[in-house]
């Protein structure tokens, strides 16, 4: 374990960490999670900035708050590790975070003390709470109570909160004061100060709970749940069913509350307002709340309008903060290297020999360099080792030129046409689609733990020959690719078994030799596409994985899942690269960017990220969702970021600023698909209510960058009518739509499973 | 709407008599009543916690209907071990139960006895998964609006499981390859035609003439029974198949004329319902019994009619790909081959070969003559056996007679030495030697009258009514007792607007008469009406190049064999057809001249008095025969 530990802090800085688990397999898994995930934020320091992390860390300790409830915060984690015999990772930490064996000691005995009593709540109890309340902890320690509470009392302690001790009786009192107040001040504020409700309800309400007054707290419940926003429904929801302290214990969206901090973003003057509000009365109680639970991200300017506040919140954790999103991402393309080359010069290639591209290489960068226009947004072509191109990806590329060059332009006036792949037969079992980017063939995912691969062009599937079988054959010869071919095994599908629950998602690798599959029983699995086996099943998420996605350009892909960490994993690693911890619930959808050095990921907290994959910095937290995102897409420019979710509506995010710019209203049901056209002019979103919709994706964009929004805050407006930008709507009978996908020559390719 | 719910999802809670039961169920006796709300508070928590993970499932599986193996998956995910045995795929049927004070509702699970369970036939293993691409082709001009399906345009059988083949359709309200689309819809008739298609079947097998005649006139003209064609068919095939069984003569016929009518409309192409139609026809045609009374009934005449529609399908719609032709002759020939044939079947299977044209005569029939001969001189000439048979052989005698006169007649040369012939055709030499004979007379009295274009009915043939020449040849004479039908069987009728006969015992007789380039033809069919309306029946050569006149003589009273007594009148219809003969402005004229049977004018020369009708069915009627 404390290798593993090791690596993961060491990878973040260091590009080719060696990967070195010697002893990993005796390691219990849940412990594996919870540690690798600190770690891995730590390393990143990532934005919801875990007090454990960072102080781990050596690097800038973010976190602020005082130095002894850090270094509290510290023991706490040493005694969890010392007590799960993690000698090397203890040794680490202190190591690295300066701490001597002695005072550890002592403290620890201090700790454990506590804890032991922790039940009574003493004072030493209450401090080291409230404590570590102020800072926050990650969702990944968070949740690992969930499995292992029991283990780890010291840290559960450390990291409770609602010590104080308020009279129930008043918090109904608090709350509708504070209402009434909203209510009476200035409309342009009051708009502002409505987003106080929400969190303060909740946690006044698990104030209640956890200080085991039931009976007020459900009397509060039903009081002050019918004022919140709809689109908390389902938070209130589960919010419902808790009643008892006992209950808190194992709820995740709970502990996520209790342990990360509800932003909400409020011009000055509104905040002095409630300043001065809650100073004149006294109101300590909602005070403290406020100064415990929530942050406040205080702005100049003028305050924001209902329409601006709703079309931004939603996420289970409030808005992002302003400068989460304020990191530099290189959102440019890398340059293609075949890109220069003249397109006939390449046509003849491709038909006269096979093996010229590879001698004509040199020159083709010769002349490249001189073509070189460099997006300044561009990030450095080696900022991510990529894999080096095969001849047979060069190949696919002229292939990919020559298509492109037969491209219909789309745009409002010339829509793309639909090729609908319905599944039949697949009595609901359909669970994931994918296509290849030369859309030959098609895999789906099945509720059955199987994965089928179908080949849509007349060219079958075959696999390569048995070792015995290949003994045989002249490998001078020129047709030996083709020879290798087991024709035997021809068919239009093939089924792969392996896993032992449904497959959530299906890959293919950008070359076509490979296929990536996740699924409920927690691996993610690659497949050989000219074998037709199961080469490597990727081991690490142990909960169920719902989304996995090849790099564009191969050898990384992404998964992620149900323990709310994304991971990002070669091909050639049996354990991850890096770990993408921050999310606040499942991580429900994964995309690449098209330059290979982030990855956006979608999650049931309503928020979409973007990672850096060099540093496994978070970069970019969008919210404004009001269901899990269950799909996204970036546009071919990397410039934009379209996700969909189950309230059916569609947001576009402008990477580089970090904003939303457009809001596509228009399903009724769960957008399972996203993708824009080739050249980025249409977006088509493809839905649970049977629908594909086309939208003008140019003009969405274009609108908004005419629009004098003032990026520095963030603030939009977004245009009232979508519909403008909706170009049509095609019905399936009754097929939900589980993927799309655009063939190079921009035909439009969509998939699902008959629904009788 | 969120008011109403809100307060009571906080509420919900599993009552305690719940936990009672369960405790019970697993051997805990006396529960106090406070641990069960304390259980009750915390079962209800954990279940509402396990169905939020399920629902997560539920989304990830792409579905809107929450299962029971999602729950299985969010147990799981909480390390608890899944219930095994849900695994139904629709609602779990909870029963419901009351007694000792206590309400329940439990999951009926029935013992299972394992053999039982070993000793079933399997099910059928489940479709394999399969894809289906279907195209919405964009316009380049517009974008599309929504598209509709309409509802029950196809069937969705197959993919429930309960289809045939994994390619079964499957509903999109995309544009669609068309072609997949037609072949696989059910057509859904309109309420109306619907009634039409009722109240067509019923007039055309039930017990009123006058309905029928107008039902399989509108069978007959009517352009829009296409979608209707595929009901009509099966309910032919399926009516022959039942008649057959019950030996209805009756509604065999009446079936019999509802194919003509199908054939006769222009608006309908029977080829894709060939498949039903033609093993009707033949059973017609070959069935060992078709009467209850085989030796008093008529089942011949339906004999002829049906190898009359085989012979017509035949022409019509053999092709090289479906080889009608050479099916139907190779059956009848295997059959006639068989010494066992029954002598009905015998004369089917002749009757059906005769229609076929002179070709096949010659070819198949001709030969067996010598047997066929000596067959029936044992059966007429031998001890009696059966009168059955009796009648069966003089039946054969004289189909063979008839047909087989008219092609000797034409191929071989004079002159007709009787000797010769009993060498050649053995025991049916002399009877065919005279009615060749006759029948180079009909075919040189014919040939003067080519140029006339009209027919003279002489005194001098008796047997003038029966006569009826095959295609292109001279006519040959019959016995009149084939041709008459009982006057309650009608083979064809048109509508009730024909005049009717003064006489309502009278048997009428049609000839007609044409000539199509060198050849002339001339057939005659006798018909009974007995009771209202008058069937006006006329058979029209095949070639309908030439001007084609058709006589209709009308004899009031008597029976075919008193046509030439002195008293009786007749009348003469001319029917002239224009060139075209399904044109529907043909002109029938009728002559109401009344000429004393002896006389033998020239019947067009006679002025027109009357137009029977504008519109002739006959004429679409009787397209080719």
């Amino acid at each position: 374990m404390p290798t593993v530990c090791d690596t993961r802090s060491e990878m973040a800085a260091v590009q080719d960490a060696p990967v070195e688990a010697d002893n990993e397999k005796e390691i219990k898994t849940e412990t594996l999670n919870d540690a690798a995930g600190n770690h891995a934020s730590a390393a990143g320091g990532v934005i919801p900035s875990p007090p454990v992390a960072s102080t781990s860390s050596s690097g800038p300790a973010k976190a602020g708050g005082p130095g002894s409830e850090e270094q509290q915060t510290l023991m706490a984690v040493l005694q969890f590790l010392k007590k799960n015999n993690f000698v090397g990772a203890v040794d680490v930490l202190r190591r690295e975070a300066g701490i001597l064996e002695d005072s550890d000691e002592s403290q620890g005995q201090e700790l454990a003390a506590s804890a032991l009593g922790g039940a009574e709540a003493g004072d030493a109890t209450c401090t080291l709470s409230r404590a570590s309340s102020c800072t926050t902890s990650t969702p990944a320690v968070a949740a690992a109570p969930a499995k292992g509470g029991e283990d780890q009392p010291d840290v559960n302690v450390v990291l409770s909160a609602y010590s104080q001790q308020g009279d129930p009786a008043l918090y109904q009192g608090y709350y509708s004061g504070l209402k009434k107040f909203v209510e009476s001040v200035l409309d342009c504020h009051r708009a502002e100060l409505s987003q106080l409700f929400y969190p303060l309800f909740v946690h006044m309400y698990l104030e209640l709970v956890y200080n085991n007054h039931e009976t007020e707290a459900k009397a509060f419940f039903e009081k002050f749940s019918g004022d919140q926003e709809c689109y908390y429904q389902d938070d209130l929801r589960v919010l419902s069913g808790l009643t008892k302290k006992e209950h808190m214990k194992g709820n995740e969206t709970l502990l996520d509350f209790r342990t990360s901090k509800f932003v909400l973003r409020i011009s000055r003057d509104s905040y002095q307002l409630l300043k001065r509000h809650l100073q004149e009365r006294q109101n300590n109680q909602i005070w403290n709340i406020i100064q415990e639970h929530l942050y406040i991200d205080i702005f100049d300017g003028m305050p924001r309008s209902k329409s601006q506040i709703d079309s931004m919140s939603g996420s289970l954790a409030g808005e992002a903060k302003r400068e989460a999103n304020k990191a530099k991402v290189f959102y440019g393309l890398l340059k293609e290297p075949e890109i220069d080359v003249p397109l006939d010069d390449e046509d003849e290639e491709g038909e006269n020999e096979e093996g010229k591209p590879k001698k004509k290489k040199p020159k083709k960068d010769s002349m490249g360099s001189k073509s070189k226009k460099q997006d300044p947004n561009a990030p450095q072509q080696n900022r991510i080792p990529l894999p080096e191109l095969k001849d047979s990806d060069k190949l696919d590329k002229i292939m990919y030129m020559k298509e492109a060059t037969k491209r219909i332009r789309l745009g409002p006036e010339s829509l793309p046409s639909i090729c609908f792949y319905t599944f039949l037969n697949a009595y609901q079992g359909l669970t994931a689609v994918d296509f290849t980017d030369d859309s030959s063939l098609i895999a789906g995912g099945f509720a059955d733990s199987t994965v089928r691969v179908w080949s849509v062009t007349p060219k079958k599937l075959r696999s390569v020959k048995s070792a015995a079988d290949l003994n045989l054959i002249d490998k001078e010869s020129d047709d030996v690719l083709e020879r290798i071919m087991d024709e035997k095994s021809a068919s239009e599908s093939k089924i792969l078994y392996g896993h032992s629950g449904p497959v959530y998602g299906v890959s293919f690798s950008p070359d076509r030799n490979y296929l990536l599959s996740c699924s409920e029983d927690g691996t993610v699995r690659l497949w050989s596409l000219q074998t037709f086996t199961c080469l490597v099943g990727y081991k690490g998420h142990n909960y169920p994985v719902w989304d996995t996605q090849f790099s564009p350009y191969g050898y990384y892909f992404i998964s992620g899942g149900h323990d709310r960490v994304a991971r990002l994993w070669a091909t050639d690693h049996y354990q991850p690269l890096r770990m993408f911890a921050g999310h606040l619930a499942d991580i429900t959808c994964t995309q690449f960017h098209p330059n290979s050095n982030y990855v956006a990921t979608g999650s049931a907290d309503r928020t979409v990220r973007l990672w850096d994959i060099l540093n496994g910095n978070c970069v970019r937290i969008f919210t404004g969702h009001k269901g899990p995102i269950h799909s996204l897409a970036f546009s071919p420019n990397g410039k934009y970021l379209a996700s969909g979710a189950t309230d059916g509506r569609v947001l576009l995010w402008d990477i580089g600023h970090g904003l939303m710019i457009g809001e596509l209203k228009g399903h009724t049901d769960t957008v399972y698909s996203l993708k824009f056209s080739r050249d980025g002019e249409i977006l088509a979103s493809g839905s649970m209510d049977n629908t594909v919709r086309l939208w003008d994706s140019i003009k969405a964009f274009d609108d908004i960058e005419t629009d004098d929004f003032t990026a520095a805050t963030g603030h939009i407006h977004l245009p009232e009518n979508s519909q403008e930008l909706l170009l049509g709507t095609y019905m399936t009978k009754s097929t939900p739509v589980i993927h799309l996908h655009f063939t190079r020559r921009n035909l439009l390719l969509a998939a699902g499973a008959y629904n009788p | 709407m969120e008011d109403e719910w809100r307060p009571k999802q906080c509420s919900v809670l599993l009552p305690t008599e719940s936990m009672k039961t369960m405790a019970e169920s697993v051997g805990v006796g006396q529960l106090q009543e406070e641990s069960c709300v304390a259980l009750t508070e915390e079962v209800s928590y954990r279940i509402k916690e396990i169905i939020q993970d399920a629902l997560k499932f539920m989304h990830h599986g792409k579905r809107r209907k929450l299962t029971s193996n999602d729950i299985d998956h969010a147990l799981k995910m909480k390390n608890v071990e899944p219930l095994y045995g849900f695994q139904s795929q629709e609602f779990i049927p909870f029963r419901f139960a009351s007694g000792g004070g206590r309400e329940l509702h439990f999951y009926e699970e029935k013992e299972v006895d394992l053999s039982d369970i070993i000793n079933t036939p399997l099910p059928r293993v489940p479709l394999e998964v399969s894809l289906k691409a279907s195209k919405e082709q964009q316009k380049t001009e517009s974008t599309e609006p929504l598209k509709a399906v309409k509802p029950g345009q196809e069937e969705e059988g197959a993919i429930q499981g309960k289809g045939q083949g994994a390619a079964a359709t499957e509903g999109k309200g995309k544009e669609k390859n068309v072609a997949r689309l037609k072949a696989r819809s059910t057509h859904e008739l309109s309420v109306e035609q619907q009634l039409y298609y009722k109240e067509i079947t019923e007039a055309c097998v039930g017990s009123c003439e006058a309905k029928r005649a107008e039902a399989l006139q509108s069978i007959a003209t009517d352009p829009g029974l296409y979608q209707m064609l595929p009901r009509f068919s099966t309910f032919i095939s399926e009516g022959v198949r039942v008649n057959v069984v019950q030996n209805n003569l009756a509604l065999l016929i009446y079936l019999m004329r509802m194919v003509k009518a199908l054939m006769d409309n222009p608006t309908l192409y029977l080829e894709k319902y060939l498949h039903e139609l033609i093993p009707a026809v033949v059973t017609c045609i070959v069935s060992k019994q078709l009467c209850l009374r085989p030796d008093v009934d008529n089942h011949w005449a339906l004999r002829d009619f049906a190898a009359r529609l085989m012979a017509q399908s035949c022409k019509t719609f053999s092709t090289t790909t479906n080889n009608i032709q050479s099916r139907i002759t190779k059956t009848f020939t295997k059959s006639l081959l068989d010494d066992r044939t029954q002598w009905t079947t015998r004369y089917g299977c002749i009757a059906g070969l005769s229609e076929l044209g002179p070709d096949v005569i010659k070819t198949l029939i001709l030969p067996r003559l010598p047997v066929e001969g000596a067959r029936i001189k044992a059966v007429l000439e031998g001890p009696v056996i059966s009168n059955i048979d009796k009648i069966g052989a003089e039946h054969v005698q004289s189909l063979l007679l008839k047909h087989c006169a008219g092609v000797i007649a034409k191929t071989r040369p004079l002159p007709d030495n009787l000797e010769q012939y009993r060498a050649d055709y053995s025991y049916l030499g002399p009877l065919l030697h005279s009615h060749v004979v006759k029948a180079r007379a009909q075919a040189t009295l014919q040939a003067q009258q080519v140029n006339r274009t009209t027919v003279t009915i002489t005194q001098s043939r008796p047997t003038l009514p029966a006569s009826q020449s095959s295609l292109g040849g001279t006519g040959g004479s019959r016995a009149p007792s084939i041709i008459k039908v009982p006057s309650s069987l009608t083979l064809m009728s048109t509508r009730p607007g024909t005049p009717t006969q003064p006489s309502p015992s009278a048997t009428k007789y049609i000839v007609m008469a044409t000539s199509a380039g060198a050849a002339s033809t001339q057939q005659v069919i006798t018909l009974g009406a007995s009771q209202s309306s008058s069937p006006v029946t006329s058979t029209v050569p095949s070639s309908a190049s030439a001007q084609q006149p058709l006589v209709k003589v009308e004899t009031a009273g008597g029976g075919a064999s008193s046509v030439g007594g002195s008293r009786t009148l007749q009348k003469y219809i001319v029917v002239s057809l224009p060139t075209s003969s399904s044109s529907s402005s043909s002109s029938e004229t009728k002559s109401s001249t009344t000429v004393p049977s002896s006389s033998a004018s020239p019947i067009s020369a006679e002025p027109t008095v009357k137009t029977e009708r504008s519109e002739s069915p006959g004429a679409s009627f009787h397209g080719s025969h």
